[in-house]
């Protein structure tokens, strides 16, 4: 499998996403360039964290405009995956393919903690290793992880059962004490109508490893090899 | 001409910057001031001297990328 992780001027967890994808789970993954037009036959599509074109204006504003945002959405409507953490999120966020919007933290500050996290749908390629209800313990790093969307939106989202995963406490419970940035509904991730598309603030990429303080983004990177596989087996058949 | 373009959080937004500016204003004995409201303020200089099409091209430019339009409203003045 052959994992693509975009780089932004500006990204600064690309080499962690390549890293999981290449080192810990031993598959094909390359660098995309933003100025890149294709996507070099990319299974699965990684926007990694950091601060895309400096985010100036707005986190995430300008990285819609760079060149391979179009083969991206292209791929996006051919249905292939793609997963946006935290900039890569805000950046989703920006270019339309996620619902929504992320405002300063209501803090203010610069948020770099462990949290909690429940998973609420794993019929996304990047949960579906995971259980509904699943605890998960990763951390988070930003200063603009607020997530808002208006209310009719934020209702279709719930009826659509988009939110993948929320903040909550360590025993499970969705309340304001463990929400850590303000988001509306304690929104930590959503994807999008179709749940090819998902965006999550909390990092995976960081917790893959013991050695790093925890292991629980694993089941991230373990459900889109499982996805893909899983989908690659009917065309196998039919070849045969 | 120069168009100018003020970029503020809709009003169903909640702004965290500037419910902590007007906490602050509070903390220094400026309770009549209500609520503070933070937003972002652009100058364009535009090559063209017709105000019509200096406020369309602003708007485009604030469609397209001054403004959010998920969380944010603007509005622009010409001369």
């Amino acid at each position: 499998m052959r994992f693509g992780v975009v780089v932004f001027p500006g990204s600064n967890c690309d080499e962690d996403a390549l890293y999981a994808a290449k080192d810990v789970f031993g598959q094909q993954a390359e660098y995309l360039w933003h100025k890149d037009e294709d996507l070099k036959g990319a299974d699965v599509i990684i926007l990694p964290g950091g601060f895309a074109h400096g985010d100036y204006l707005r986190t995430g504003a300008m990285a819609r405009f760079s060149p391979v945002m179009n083969a991206v959405r292209a791929f996006v409507d051919r249905g292939g995956p793609v997963l946006g953490i935290c900039n890569g999120f805000q950046v989703l966020l920006e270019a339309g393919l996620l619902p929504g919007a992320m405002l300063r933290n209501r803090s203010l500050k610069y948020q770099c903690e462990h949290v909690h996290l429940r998973v609420d749908a794993t019929d996304t390629p990047f949960t579906s290793r995971a259980r509904a209800g699943q605890m998960l313990h990763i951390p988070i790093g930003h200063g603009e992880g607020n997530y808002f969307a208006p209310p009719d939106q934020l209702a279709e989202l719930e009826a659509n059962r988009q939110i993948v995963l929320r903040y909550c406490d360590p025993s499970g419970q969705v309340n304001d004490a463990s929400n850590p940035n303000g988001s509306v509904h304690s929104i930590a991730s959503v994807c999008n109508r179709q749940r090819n598309v998902v965006g999550m603030m909390p990092h995976p990429e960081r917790a893959i490893e013991r050695l790093l303080g925890g292991e629980d983004g694993r089941v991230i990177f373990e459900s889109i090899l499982h996805s893909i596989e899983s989908a690659r087996e009917p065309a196998v058949a039919r070849a045969v | 001409m120069r168009a100018r373009v003020f970029v503020t959080l809709k009003p169903s937004v909640f702004d965290p910057q500037g419910k902590t500016i007007a906490d602050a204003l509070h903390s220094l004995g400026y309770t009549n001031v209500a609520d503070v409201r933070q937003g972002k303020y652009f100058e364009l200089d535009l090559d063209t001297g017709e105000a019509g099409q200096a406020k369309k091209l602003a708007a485009e430019v604030a469609d397209k990328v001054l403004a959010n339009p998920v969380i944010e409203s603007y509005r622009i003045e010409v001369d």
